[in-house]
């Protein structure tokens, strides 16, 4: 056999792990979903699925948990994506859920529908009676996320078990389930915030335009930059600025604060966070503040 | 840039989070956030110093008993290396996470309390290592502030360790002495061991070689998917869809399918949708052969010239992880790679004490992590190499039938 030079660097191990999960998917599970929130991480697991599956199809949808508070370019960018690559999107609204369910619907200031997801979630999942939901959570981007396995067991109520997780060895995943439990997985577990962006930027993906420096009006509150729209209260004494921009993460418009950026390519945003001293949650996310366990009480109950 | 996976364990309370904290904030890996965070934690239990284990001890019930229950995974990097930490818990009942976070390392740390030398908890992480093939071993004697940094404490454990040790085939130690409450040869080389002349345990990290634990000389190729497109321009396009697992393929390549043992030809290798001449492990990719065969999920393509063991009764290492006891007799669901099979535990040769490495009789039962040979059969033939020889289609998990727990790992002899 001839010799090949075979350099195969963190980011060809971390795309081929991530390739192996999803297909494992495929191959265990009957009514699978990929959780598509039009973020950089979701967006990232769509372009592996095409890696994974073509030229055959996605052997699951795309399905948008859609809170309702969305910045427009991420729908635009969804629909565009869905379009190009001829998959397969199901939208199920919090509105709807709060609406049929009778929810009180968050108050005040900045009213964040993200825990409302859960419900949902959960329902989206009674309804298309999927057994597996891929989603694009990161183990490095919170305490209680690092502790979960690849192939999470969900119970029937959708509830995480820290303490009976199944031992995942190896690189067997094994996704045999009850009827009405679910398993969600997460096939770039061992990526970084700095692993997907050298990735989008080596395999030239596109992102919705918020994650690049633009000028827009944001809202001061408690130090941090909320975008101004129509769901958030703006009172007298709010301090309204008008500055270069950028979002680390994207998610519900009100409980995801901007940071101050001049990042307009890739590679300056590499740099940037390079450079920063502030973790992507810690920069941007409001509703994970409440409480040291926040992050871990909303997955107990069926967040992802 | 490459990867280096690894693991620490040791005993409760030996400071394995402490540690990984230490590692995490003297490489200055820590955001500001994070560290504010840790420091209205550490205040709020009346810490007057930084918890640094408080940073993987991310479960509410952790921080509440002060100890770690399931693995955790870090991530940090250096100029010289990337690193995936998994943190796994010293508690013995949680010995089933530690194999969890061993299962898929380059190398251990087993740390040990100076005060209280090699313990029992020492000596099982060693032969549990030591039995998953771990290439290498870090033993880290913490606590050496509370010794007097004492070089004689040292060497006294080095060779308590190195004599119970020595019945087991441990390939590559590496001792340091550490304080990673004060951060002593954990970053830095520490000051008040100047009797200590090795590296710090972060450049001994950075340094040592990556030794893939992948097999290059044994090419297997197990099938997770078969990809058909239904449509007009891929009408006749049947895509096997896998990770080579060891070893490497090329186009034109004579193969035998398993267990059929049915043969053909490697037409394509596609990665992407491109073709590639070659492929090796750990690629994902897409073989396409020259005949049409009947393969599905869960059959095994492998080069004409280097057949598997192709097996339905075999003898394996496994530690048993469930609460209820494994015996004689008992039926599970094996799962190797894609491939699941039923399977019956026909005898159980052989509990490992892991004080002495002497065998034990099991009585014909095993209990929650033990560790043991037994002979299993299968329903349906598999096909195997040996753990040691290769590590990717050597092991395997043990399912229940009913709960569908994951109840044991499994690493097959052949």
């Amino acid at each position: 056999m001839s010799k090949v030079k075979y350099d195969f660097d963190y980011l060809d191990y971390l795309e081929s792990e991530a390739i192996h999960i999803l297909r494992e998917v495929a191959g265990q599970f009957e009514r699978p979903a990929l959780l598509f929130s039009g973020g950089k991480d979701s967006i990232t697991l769509v372009h592996l699925a095409l890696k994974a599956f073509r030229p055959g199809k996605f052997p699951f949808p795309l399905v948008h948990i859609d809170t309702g508070h969305n910045f427009p370019e991420v729908l635009q960018f969804r629909d565009a994506l869905v379009n190009r690559i001829e998959e397969r999107l199901i939208v199920r609204k919090v509105e709807d859920t709060i609406q049929q369910k009778n929810l009180e619907p968050p108050k005040g200031k900045l009213a964040s529908r993200n825990f409302l997801q859960a419900y949902t979630l959960l329902d989206t999942i009674e309804e298309f009676e999927f057994d597996a939901c891929i989603g694009g959570a990161r183990r490095d981007e919170e305490k209680a996320r690092a502790k979960e396995r690849i192939f999470s067991v969900r119970n029937e109520f959708g509830e995480w078990d820290p303490r009976l997780q199944r031992p995942e060895l190896w690189n067997i995943y094994n996704g045999k389930i009850h009827k009405g439990e679910n398993v969600r997985v997460f096939p770039i577990s061992n990526w970084t915030e700095l692993d997907v962006w050298h990735y989008i930027l080596r395999e030239n993906i596109q992102l919705p335009a918020i994650y690049y420096a633009h000028t827009r009006k944001c809202l001061v509150y408690e130090g941090q930059l909320v975008a101004v729209s129509p769901h958030i209260q703006i009172d007298p004494d709010d301090v309204i600025v008008e500055k270069s921009v950028r979002f680390r993460t994207v998610g519900d418009m009100n409980c995801t604060a901007a940071i101050e950026s001049q990042a307009h390519t890739t590679e300056e945003i590499i740099q940037e966070i390079l450079q920063s001293k502030i973790s992507e949650r810690g920069a941007t996310r409001i509703d994970d503040k409440f409480s040291e366990a926040a992050m871990e009480d909303r997955k107990k109950a069926g967040y992802f | 840039m490459d990867l280096l996976r690894f693991t620490t364990s040791g005993s409760v309370d030996d400071g394995k989070s402490t540690l990984i904290g230490r590692l995490l904030y003297d490489s200055e890996s820590i955001f500001i956030d994070q560290l504010q965070a840790l420091q209205r934690a550490s205040r709020h239990r009346g810490n007057e110093q930084l918890d640094l284990a408080l940073i993987t001890d991310g479960l509410r019930a952790e921080r509440e008993q002060g100890i770690t229950i399931d693995v955790a995974y870090k991530y940090f990097s250096t100029p010289k290396r990337k690193f995936i930490i998994a943190d796994t818990p010293g508690h013995i009942q949680y010995t089933r996470n530690m194999i969890t976070g061993a299962s898929t390392a380059n190398l251990a740390i087993i740390l040990v309390d100076a005060r209280q030398g090699v313990v029992e908890q020492t000596l099982r992480h060693t032969i549990i290592a030591t039995m998953l093939q771990i290439p290498h071993l870090v033993l880290c004697i913490n606590k050496m502030d509370l010794v007097g940094y004492s070089e004689d404490r040292f060497y006294e454990i080095v060779h308590l360790y190195q004599d119970a040790i020595r019945k087991l085939q441990v390939k590559d130690v590496y001792y340091i002495p550490i304080s990673a409450l004060h951060g002593d040869n954990v970053v830095y080389k520490s000051d008040r061991m100047p009797w200590y002349t090795g590296k710090p345990l972060l450049t001994y990290l950075e340094e040592v070689p990556v030794t893939h634990d992948i097999n290059q000389a044994i090419a297997r190729f197990p099938v997770q998917y078969v990809i058909r497109p239904q449509d007009e321009a891929y009408h006749d396009y049947r895509g096997y869809a896998g990770k080579i697992i060891s070893g490497g393929f090329h186009q034109g390549q004579a193969v035998t399918v398993w267990p059929s043992g049915l043969h053909s030809t490697i037409e394509r290798i596609e990665y992407a949708q491109q073709p590639l001449s070659h492929a090796h492990a750990p690629q994902s990719v897409v073989m396409l052969l020259k005949d049409e065969l009947d393969i599905s999920r869960g059959d095994m393509i492998t080069p004409a010239d280097q057949p598997p063991v192709l097996t339905q009764d075999f003898t394996a290492t496994i530690c048993w992880m469930d609460n209820a006891p494994l015996k004689t007799g008992d039926k599970l669901l094996l799962q190797h790679g894609p491939a699941v099979v039923r399977c019956i535990i026909k005898h159980i040769e052989y509990k490992i004490d892991i004080n002495t490495f002497s065998h034990q009789d099991a009585g014909g039962s095993l209990q929650l992590n033990d560790v043991a040979r037994v002979r299993i059969r299968t329903a349906k033939p598999v096909a195997v190499d040996p753990y040691t020889v290769n590590r990717a289609n050597g092991s395997a998990i043990l399912i229940h039938e009913t709960s569908f727990n994951t109840v044991g790992a499994c690493m097959i002899e052949a």
